[in-house]
């Protein structure tokens, strides 16, 4: 394992110089080696898989690096039945798709202003917002939690009849504390795109409106897709915001709901194993669909910077 | 003079918005701002206003000055081991998973086959949330079923990898590094696809050779990149809590600063004015990393 390790960054170095032998040899190495770390990342994620399709009696006897002796998937059905994550699954998306939407629109506003409008007092705006980003959450969990126990909301939009234990908690920190890293991002990509575009919409007499939607939106796209990638997964495995602004158990999102999997006295880990599997599948999937357009998005951003 | 005018135009040319610009740009900029006040600043000044406190969240606040920071520099057993914990962290996911990454990076930058493949599996575990990936740890590194202490077959002798309070850390950190590397390559892999290649080919003519040219040529283009790994790495460490709590609750041998407030703050006991003093002192070596972070983005923006 150390000399796989090892060995291809050593032999990186001289292989675009030398002969074909060796470049054959070194690539042969750095697929050993890249092969190794691979396996090495994704062996968790396969033991989990491994321990979800086993009952817990044989993996107690045999432990969870064993041969296998029945295969089911059964405790599929029963982490998604036991635990009701189809309604914890709609929880989370009604708090992270509009989460996402609402993130990139006002943040690509706002990086809009900062770098195409030349605006004064932009660098600051920049500043106070992708500062706040950084903050730690356990910072600003207790005033919120006052403030929303605070603010009456009418019975239509929340049944607790306040901003606490309601979607439009979480919703609303989650928007306001992404916003930074969105505005971070996009003004960084804003910025690597011509400034005559926008300025030649000036002269035909396009208004704010118009330069933004319809002409600097359109040029972000990749920068939005990336970003829309990782907003969702953050906002989809966030647990530390509905575990504080949500008492109801009904309203929690997804994540939490593998708290109902644990017992009181005893935990069965290959259904817990199967739940994880379940909770994990979306930002799976959504990373693998879209992981072309999230690395163009990082790699357009950067490239003209 | 004629600079003075100059200026003066330039200043009023972007200026030159009708009403309804100015309506737009009022509400679409002025709701961001007003969330952003609202719900991250606010409760930071709250918070630190809070400290000074000895609030139980419930009945009267009163001010108590410095009480709550003298009790936990000095009275307060588990704090000192969360700022050890949270400086290793920083140490380890700055020491061994970022250089990781970016090692991984190069490599595969380099344009191999199947660098799809390896590319999609070292990033899978950034999209898992940190509560899976402290599930995950328990799986493999649990003292009496873990397949850990399974392919090291002491069965007579177990580790207790997570129980065992000078270990775990260790082990935690492991599964910590193991989502952050993925995310420092993504990084960095975009980063290295912007740089110029023509750059690279005039080292390596000029007889560099291509650890040369990396220290040379790329990382100093990479800085931008740089400064942005540097920061998340750094707030990412200071701000761990899902893994640890989803472990043991930040308790014997893995307590962070972070499960502290949290504890103080949710907890049963509800000392949150205690807490809030915790969560005071997070922000500030926070705060020193993101001055000194925004100062030099800054200085790079003048200069760009």
């Amino acid at each position: 394992m150390t000399i796989t390790r090892t060995a291809p960054v050593r032999t990186a170095a001289p292989v675009t110089g030398t002969g074909k032998r060796r470049v054959s040899r070194g690539r042969l190495g750095l697929h050993a080696f890249l092969m190794t770390v691979s396996l090495a990342f994704l062996a968790p994620l396969l033991l989990a898989i491994y321990a979800s399709l086993r009952p817990y009696e044989e993996t107690a006897k045999y432990g969870y690096f064993s041969l296998p002796r029945h295969l089911s998937f059964d405790y599929y059905a029963q982490a998604f039945n036991d635990s009701g994550m189809g309604k914890y699954f709609i929880n989370s998306l009604i708090i992270a798709v509009p989460g996402v939407l609402l993130t990139l629109f006002l943040a690509s506003f706002v990086a809009f202003c900062v770098t195409r409008l030349r605006m004064r007092g932009g660098l600051v705006l920049l500043m106070v917002f992708t500062a706040g980003n950084l903050l730690p959450q356990q910072v600003i969990v207790t005033p919120l939690y006052v403030l929303f126990t605070k603010i009456n909301l009418p019975y239509w939009m929340s049944d607790s009849m306040t901003m606490y234990d309601s979607y439009w908690a979480v919703l609303a920190v989650q928007v306001a504390f992404q916003v930074g890293f969105c505005v971070f991002v996009l003004a960084n990509f804003m910025r690597t795109l011509p400034e005559e575009i926008t300025e030649a919409a000036r002269v035909d007499g396009a208004g704010v409106w118009t330069q933004y939607w319809n002409i600097t939106l359109p040029l972000c796209r990749p920068a939005l897709a990336a970003l829309a990638t990782l907003q969702f997964t953050w906002m989809y495995n966030d647990f530390l915001w509905a575990l504080v602004f949500i008492s109801d158990g009904d309203k929690l999102p997804i994540t939490s709901a593998l708290n109902n999997l644990r017992g009181q006295f005893f935990t069965d880990y290959n259904l817990l194993a199967a739940g994880s599997v379940i909770v994990a599948l979306p930002t799976v999937l959504v990373f693998l669909l879209l992981q072309r357009h999230f690395i163009a998005g990082l790699t357009l951003g950067a490239s003209k910077g | 003079m004629p600079l003075i005018n100059a200026r003066r135009a330039k200043r009023r040319g972007p200026r030159r918005f009708t009403s309804r610009d100015l309506a737009v740009i009022g509400v679409l900029l002025g709701i961001p701002i007003l969330l952003d006040l609202a719900l991250v600043w606010g409760p930071t000044l709250a918070s630190i206003g809070l400290s000074f406190t000895n609030w139980d969240g419930i009945g009267d606040i009163q001010w108590v000055g410095i009480d709550n920071y003298k009790t936990l520099f000095t009275d307060y057993p588990p704090f000192w081991p969360a700022v050890r914990n949270n400086l290793l962290w920083v140490a380890f996911l700055g020491c061994v998973a970022t250089p990781f990454g970016l090692l991984l990076a190069i490599l595969l930058d380099k344009g191999v086959r199947f660098s799809r493949f390896y590319q999609s599996t070292i990033y899978m575990p950034v999209v898992l949330s940190l509560a899976i990936v402290g599930f995950i740890a328990q799986l493999i590194f649990s003292r009496d079923q873990g397949a850990l202490n399974a392919i090291l077959a002491n069965k007579d002798n177990p580790v207790d990898w997570l129980g065992d309070p000078e270990l775990n850390i260790w082990m935690v950190l492991l599964a910590a590094a193991w989502r952050h590397t993925g995310y420092v390559m993504i990084l960095y892999l975009a980063g290295l696809k912007s740089v110029d290649p023509s750059l690279k080919e005039a080292a390596a003519i000029d007889g560099a050779s291509e650890t040369q040219t990396f220290f040379r040529v790329v990382l100093p283009t990479l800085r931008p990149v740089n400064v942005i790994v540097g920061v998340i790495t750094v707030i990412e460490a200071l701000r761990a809590f899902d893994i640890v709590y989803a472990i043991n609750h930040g308790r014997n041998g893995l307590e962070l600063l972070s499960v502290l407030v949290t504890d103080n703050i949710i907890g049963e006991a509800s000392r949150i004015g205690f807490g809030s003093a915790i969560a005071v002192v997070l922000l500030a070596v926070s705060m020193g990393f993101i001055v000194t972070y925004l100062v030099q983005e800054l200085r790079g923006g003048k200069k760009g």
